[in-house]
Formats: C-alpha cells, structure tokens, sequence
C-alpha cells in the first residue's frame, strides 16, 4: 500500500513523498517502514508502542488512534505532522 | 565542562577553541583562532531542531554527539566522527522501557544531557533525559540502554515525579560527572530529585543534598524538592563540587558531607539564584556564576535588566561583579545551565549563550565581555571545544 510522507521525515526516505510498505496493521506498516528506513519508526512512535502526540496517522480519511487499526491492501495511509505551534 | 585538548587535563591549553552551540531552532558552530580574537560563524546544523546540548568527545577529538528533537518528531541522537562535515543518527536513542501490558510506561521527550564517559573508557557516554532518566551508550552514542537501576526503581520514580512536576518544560536529569580518578565514581542531579552518587559504577546510589535548602514551605528531607540547577566537580580537586541550585550557590568538600551556602556572601539584591555553574580548569578556588532574578513567579531575566556573571576565587568567601561590556540596562535576558562553558587557556576564556540568541565571551576570565555572535534562537547550550 500507499504511505504519504511529510515533510519532517523525508530525510529518512530519501526525499519521497509517497514510499510503498505492506502489513495487516498500522503497527505492522510502520514496522515495514522502520525495515526500509531505520529510526523513522521512533520519530512517530513511543517506546510504548503509542502515536506520538503531534503526529496523526489517517488510514484513508479516518484517524488511526493507535497501531492495532487493520488494513486493506487498498488502503492509503497518510503520516501527518499535526499543528504544534512555536 | 571544558574539553583539554592535552594527555595532561590539568595542562593549560594553547590551541583555538570552536563553540559548539545548540538552539530551539538548530545547531551552530563558531569557530574561533588560536588568539581567541577571530570567529566565524557556521551556517545552521539541523535547523528548526530543537538542540538541547553538542558535545565534543574529548578522548578523540573528532566524535560530536548532538541530543535533538523537533515539534513533532520523537527524541533522538545525531553523531559526527568527523568533526560535523556529516552526521549519521543513533541507531537506538535512549528510550524506557517498554511497560508491562496494562501499565503506563515512560516516554523519553527530550534528551537534555551528554556527558562523555571517563578517558580510560573509549566510547562511553551517559545521557540524562526529559522526564528524568539516565542512559548509557558503549559504542560511541550508536545504541543506547538505560543505565543503572535507577529508572524503574520505585523510590527513584517516587522522587523523579511525573512530566507535570518540576520545571516547567518538564523535570531533567543533568550534570552527569565522572571521577577522573575513578570511572566507577559517578554523580548526577534531578532538577526535580536532589544529586546522587555512586561509588561503584552505578550498581548503588546514595544521596546527597545535606545542607542543601528547598523552597519555603517544603521538607529538605524529602528528595524530590531538591532542584539542582548545576552541578560541577572540580578537575583539580575531585573531591570538591560546586552547585548552583533552585535556592542558592553551594560548595561541598566531600571531607565536610554536606553542601555549604556560599551563595549567602552574594550581594543581597543579586541574589544566588540561576542556572550556570563555571569552574576554573586549574583553581578549585574559582569559579563563576550567572545570577537571574528568582523573585515572586521567577522572571528568570538578569535581576534588573542588567546582566552580569559573578566570580569567587576564594572557594565562594567573596564574589565579584563581572559586567564590563554587558549592556548597562534593560537587558532581560539570561543564560541556561548548559548556555555558559570555560575553556583551559592559561588566561582562562569564558562563554555564554543567551535566551535571547546572543554569544558572549571573555579572554580574560570574566573582567570584560565582547559580543561574538548576535539573532540566534534562544541559546540552550555552549560548550567550548579545544583542538
């Protein structure tokens, strides 16, 4: 599947906005990810397997609240940076 | 926290020193000659970065370990072996562990503190972090593990407190100190949680705030109102620290056992409240402090708008005003714990970074300041790196 990039972490995936990663699960897409790109996966998420606070995890238009949400292969996800101010 | 650039630590130095700077908003470098006279200011490292300390690892000269984060993005620990030309990330950064099923673990926000590990230990590193925690790295800053016992103790939870105590952007471990004569012998302090020591490579702690005071209305015996802002072990006397303190400047002479309030020979509408601690390389006598107005909500500026650091070179007896260069008034800005650095000249040069983004320094200990540098984002840290 689909996963958006954003900005901040672009670095890690060198320059791609959009890079393809498979898995059942949030966790299992962004474990994928973290295969590809090593240390994208602690940016966004805690040591204690939670979203960090101002990242946002959509699966199509719907918010992921935390990695057990199940995916289709069809499925896009988006990673966002949400507002955080300063 | 200087770095000698000789075998002999105690040897003063003769070489140029480069700042290594961290911001709310990158890292920088100012690299300074042999004379100290001459700066030039790098382009920023990692802008937008939030760069709470850039340390230099003094046993080989060449390793910078940077403790970042962003806005957004989780903590973690940027290392050069070349000096900055490039940077690579730690594969593991420091991190709890991970909870039980069912319990809520601790989330590492920020980390706040690197120390470079003792000379006879090549690669070794301890960082403290935010909310308070301790960590160690053997393979140069690549992977990191919680260090001791510490951060899963219950006692030392109690007294760690949660993100919502102590400082405002939340409690930190700091002020991680190493016997140069022992590299079991270790310190370090909880600006929510007191100063701590180890005799045997941290299997045990003990601690150690005898004499030390909390704010009013609070129990000195109870550890988690201690609030060290600063702590330091002089290079040429071990067994002498020095603090500055959320309630004043202290001395201990590990002899005595207990912290002495050297603070009280302050001028009383200074105060002894601040952030730095600054000890000469070579005179356990010597040591400098930058005061800030801790009065009502703590404004946390220069006490009235006119900056100025202190030194004592009589072990804290008496102290003397340093302003000449500083502006004269309305100068509201102050200097951070990590902000204000010596290096191990034999005219010992002095530097600090402001909240309000400017570089200051001193060739001559402290008796005039000159502006090095001015419009950085608010200074976290200044460390004095000596080649």
């Amino acid at each position: 599947m689909i996963v958006h990039i954003p900005s901040a972490l672009r670095s890690y995936t060198n320059q791609k906005s959009e890079v393809a990663a498979e898995g059942g699960t949030v966790a299992e897409v962004v474990s994928a990810l973290d295969r590809s790109y090593p240390g994208l996966r602690f940016r966004i998420i805690t040591e204690q397997d939670t979203i960090r606070p101002h990242i946002r995890i959509f699966v199509n238009e719907e918010q992921a609240r935390d990695l057990s949400v199940a995916l289709r292969p069809d499925d896009q996800i988006h990673i966002i940076c949400a507002l955080s101010g300063g | 926290m200087t770095r000698s650039a000789t075998n002999d630590p105690l040897r003063a130095t003769t070489g140029p020193v480069a700042l290594l700077i961290g911001t709310r908003k990158g890292a920088f470098v100012l690299r300074g000659d042999r004379t100290r006279r001459t700066w030039k200011m790098s382009a920023p490292m990692f802008l937008g970065h939030i760069v709470h300390h850039v340390v230099l690892d003094p046993r080989d000269r060449r390793t910078i370990l940077m403790a970042a984060s962003t806005g957004h993005l989780g903590p973690t620990i940027f290392r050069s072996t070349d000096l900055g030309k490039t940077w690579k990330e730690a594969k593991t950064p420091p991190a709890f562990s991970k909870a039980p099923e069912g319990q809520n673990g601790r989330v590492v926000n920020h980390v706040f503190w690197l120390t470079p590990g003792h000379p006879s230990e090549p690669g070794l590193w301890y960082a403290g972090t935010s909310p308070q925690g301790l960590f160690r790295s053997s393979d140069g800053g690549v992977t990191w593990e919680p260090f001791s016992y510490i951060n899963e103790d219950p006692q030392y939870r109690e007294w760690m407190g949660t993100v919502q105590d102590g400082t405002p952007d939340g409690p930190k471990l700091h002020s991680i100190l190493i016997d140069p004569r022992d590299p079991a012998h270790l310190y370090f302090a909880m600006s929510g949680g007191g100063v701590h020591e180890s005799v045997d490579g941290g299997r045990t702690w003990t601690t150690i705030v005898q004499g030390l005071e909390v704010v009013e209305g609070f129990d000195a015996a109870t550890i988690t109102c201690h609030d060290p802002h600063c702590v330091q072990l002089c290079p040429s006397n071990p067994d002498r620290l020095y603090q500055q303190n959320h309630c004043g400047i202290y001395r201990m002479d590990r002899s005595e056992g207990r912290w002495i309030r050297i603070g009280r020979n302050m001028p009383k509408k200074v105060g002894d409240i601040g952030f730095p601690m600054v000890l000469h390389p070579r005179d356990a006598d010597t040591a400098w402090v930058f005061p800030m107005d801790g009065s009502t909500v703590w404004p946390r500026v220069s006490p009235g708008g006119k900056p100025a650091a202190y030194v004592t070179r009589n072990g804290g007896k008496t102290w003397t005003r340093q302003d000449k260069g500083f502006p004269r008034a309305n100068a509201w800005w102050t200097v951070k714990r990590q902000a204000m650095t010596a290096d191990a000249h034999e005219q010992v040069g002095l530097y600090l970074g402001t909240t309000s983004g400017e570089v200051w320094a001193s060739r001559t200990g402290g008796t005039s300041w000159t502006c090095l540098a001015r419009h950085l984002p608010e200074i976290y840290s200044v460390e004095a790196a000596e080649f």
